[in-house]
């Protein structure tokens, strides 16, 4: 197999798919729990943030390492489809956090994921805006939940049904 | 290397029984990672308490009112600040303890989700501060008037939300379902008696206000102890006034009326927990007795009707917390944090209509 993501480009993935998977999960307990909701909320923030920092290292990393090509025979239909899920997941893994980082600020609440860090606001406080910053964050997160059912179910299917070694680029475990 | 030979992604190739077979576990296991999201996220089990059932029997009980709080629903906002002296550094890291000033704002309210209540004697007061910190930190707050929470946890909170729900053609609640619920929780009962007995203030002015819920408080070395605390008040207690006002407003024009006259103030009274004082119970008092430290003066100045952008826009969610101030055990903190929540997410989005108290000029 000559073409796979490289080692940094496999951690960055794999740690990020954990930490976005747990998130959406944390999301949406916490706001059905009224026992767990702010141990939860002490998570969602910090690791959603942390998310961003990640996304951020991993666009401009990916920038300068390309993604391996697509195997020659794969229909354009196919080929689009991965190429647009690939963007529609960057765009969503920068979007949750701004927005959830946003909203915060624009209901004026202190940006503190942890007891050492305070963040500034990154919109002013407005009523307005928390309100359609919020569901906003909702609907995303479930855009973003959607989107990642069929990146696993193409993932699955490219490594049990098609077996073009697509699946093998991001997940192989030799370095 | 797979060779991409043609026919590898033909319709033909995926219709043969082996391909057909593995699709089919592959819909199996997107469709069970989809089926754990609905279960975490409660769709599936609608007896489940969330925050979403808890403001929604508020709204059973009091009706809908868009644009105001679901709880403590009539209020004013308030400017101020406080000048810490100094003597709760030795408990708490917080730097609003430091001697100094700092900026607060906040709201009076009363306790009750009908904006357009009228006040009276019986009429819950309360007193929501916040205190902007250096460096970013804030310190919120909500206190009520009243010596203990008349329930002990969460689904004790919502039963009793669904007790109190009117009822049929009268309007009134249901004897028979608060007497079952006063049976399921002996803790409430106590509390109610325990409110009852206590003797509320002529005014919000002379009113004490009370954290009711405990926090723990951190020192820089890293020690916590158990804390309660209270707004206590320079103006003298006066009773409440055998005959009610007739004016809506009394106690809301009284303490506007108050304030031209200058300042009102309240002591910070930390009380101190000793080992097995109750931090998960706020139906019980501490036994008195305990150790108090006074650590700073309270001074209101102005109060401001509610309006864009001022304390009507805030959620006064007690577990926005500087860092040296820390939840207890209590259960009904993280309840409150997300019950404010729900009910700020839906006030903030819905259309506004003048408060009932107006705050007149410099008043
Ligand atoms: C990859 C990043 C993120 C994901 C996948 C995510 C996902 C979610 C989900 C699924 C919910 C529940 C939505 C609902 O059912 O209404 C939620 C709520 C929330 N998220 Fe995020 N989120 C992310 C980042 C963040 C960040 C960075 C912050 C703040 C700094 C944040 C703050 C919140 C808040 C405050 C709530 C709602 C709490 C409430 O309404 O009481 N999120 N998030
Ligand atoms: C699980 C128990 C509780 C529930 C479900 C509950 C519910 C609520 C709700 C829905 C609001 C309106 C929040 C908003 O829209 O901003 C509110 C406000 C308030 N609550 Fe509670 N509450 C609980 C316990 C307590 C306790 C223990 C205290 C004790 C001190 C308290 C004091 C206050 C105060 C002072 C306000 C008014 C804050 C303001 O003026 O903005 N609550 N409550």
């Amino acid at each position: 197999m000559a073409q796979r993501f490289t080692l940094v480009a496999r951690l960055l993935h794999w740690t990020m798919a954990a930490a976005i998977l747990a998130m959406l999960f944390i999301g949406v307990a916490m706001v059905a729990s009224l026992t767990d909701y702010h141990r939860l909320v002490s998570i969602h923030e910090p690791l959603g943030l942390l998310i961003l920092v990640l996304v951020a290292l991993r666009l401009v990393y990916r920038l300068f390492h390309p993604a391996p090509p697509l195997p020659r025979g794969m229909p354009g239909v196919l080929r689009f489809a991965a190429k647009a899920s690939h963007v529609l997941l960057y765009a969503l893994m920068f979007a949750l956090p701004l927005v959830g980082w946003g909203m915060l600020s624009a209901a004026g609440y202190p940006i503190a994921p942890t007891s050492w860090l305070h963040l500034p606001a990154i919109l002013p406080q407005n009523d307005k805006l928390y309100a359609v910053l919020r569901p906003t964050h909702t609907v995303l997160a479930f855009v973003l939940f959607a989107t990642f059912l069929a990146h696993f179910g193409a993932a699955l299917t490219h490594a049990l049904v098609f077996r073009d070694g697509v699946f093998q680029t991001m997940a192989s475990w030799r370095r | 290397m797979p060779s991409d030979g043609p026919g590898r992604y033909d319709l033909a190739a995926l219709l043969a029984p082996t391909a057909i077979a593995r699709l089919g576990a592959i819909g199996v296991a997107v469709a069970a990672v989809a089926v754990a999201f609905a279960w975490t996220a409660g769709w599936l089990s609608p007896e489940r308490l969330t925050q979403a059932r808890m403001i929604d029997a508020f709204e059973v009980d009091n009706g809908q009112h868009a644009g105001f709080r679901r709880n403590h629903a009539k209020g004013v906002c308030l400017s101020g600040w406080f000048e810490g002296n100094g003597a709760g550094v030795k408990l708490s890291k917080a730097t609003v303890f430091k001697s100094g000033r700092v900026p607060v704002f906040g709201r009076f309210a009363l306790a009750g989700g009908l904006p357009m209540m009228p006040d009276g004697p019986n009429a819950v007061r309360s007193l929501a501060l916040d205190f902007s910190l250096a460096d970013g930190e804030v310190w919120r707050t909500g206190m009520n008037a009243i010596p203990v929470f008349p329930v002990k946890d969460p689904q004790a909170f919502y039963d009793q939300l669904v007790a109190v729900k009117p009822v049929g053609t009268t309007g009134k609640p249901d004897p028979v379902r608060i007497k079952a619920f006063f049976d399921a929780n002996p803790e409430s009962a106590r509390a109610i008696a325990a409110i009852k007995a206590s003797e509320f203030s002529s005014g919000f002015a002379n009113a004490a206000y009370n954290s009711l819920n405990a926090f723990r408080f951190v020192d820089a070395a890293g020690v916590a102890t158990a804390v309660r605390w209270s707004m206590v008040p320079i103006d003298a207690f006066a009773p409440e006034p055998s005959d009610t006002p007739p004016d809506k407003n009394y106690l809301f024009d009284a303490l506007a009326a108050r304030l031209k006259q200058g300042p009102a103030q309240w002591q910070l009274m930390l009380t101190i927990g000793q080992p097995g004082d109750p931090t998960n119970n706020a139906t019980q008092a501490w036994p008195a007795g305990r150790q108090t430290i006074d650590v700073g003066l309270l001074s209101i100045v102005a109060l401001q009707s509610e309006a864009t952008g001022n304390c009507r826009d805030v959620n006064f969610d007690p577990l926005v917390l500087p860092s040296g101030i820390a939840p207890s055990d209590d259960p009904l903190l993280s309840a409150r944090s997300a019950a404010y929540s729900e009910s700020f997410t839906r006030r903030v989005g819905e259309p506004k209509t003048p408060s009932a108290v107006q705050a007149g000029k410099g008043g």
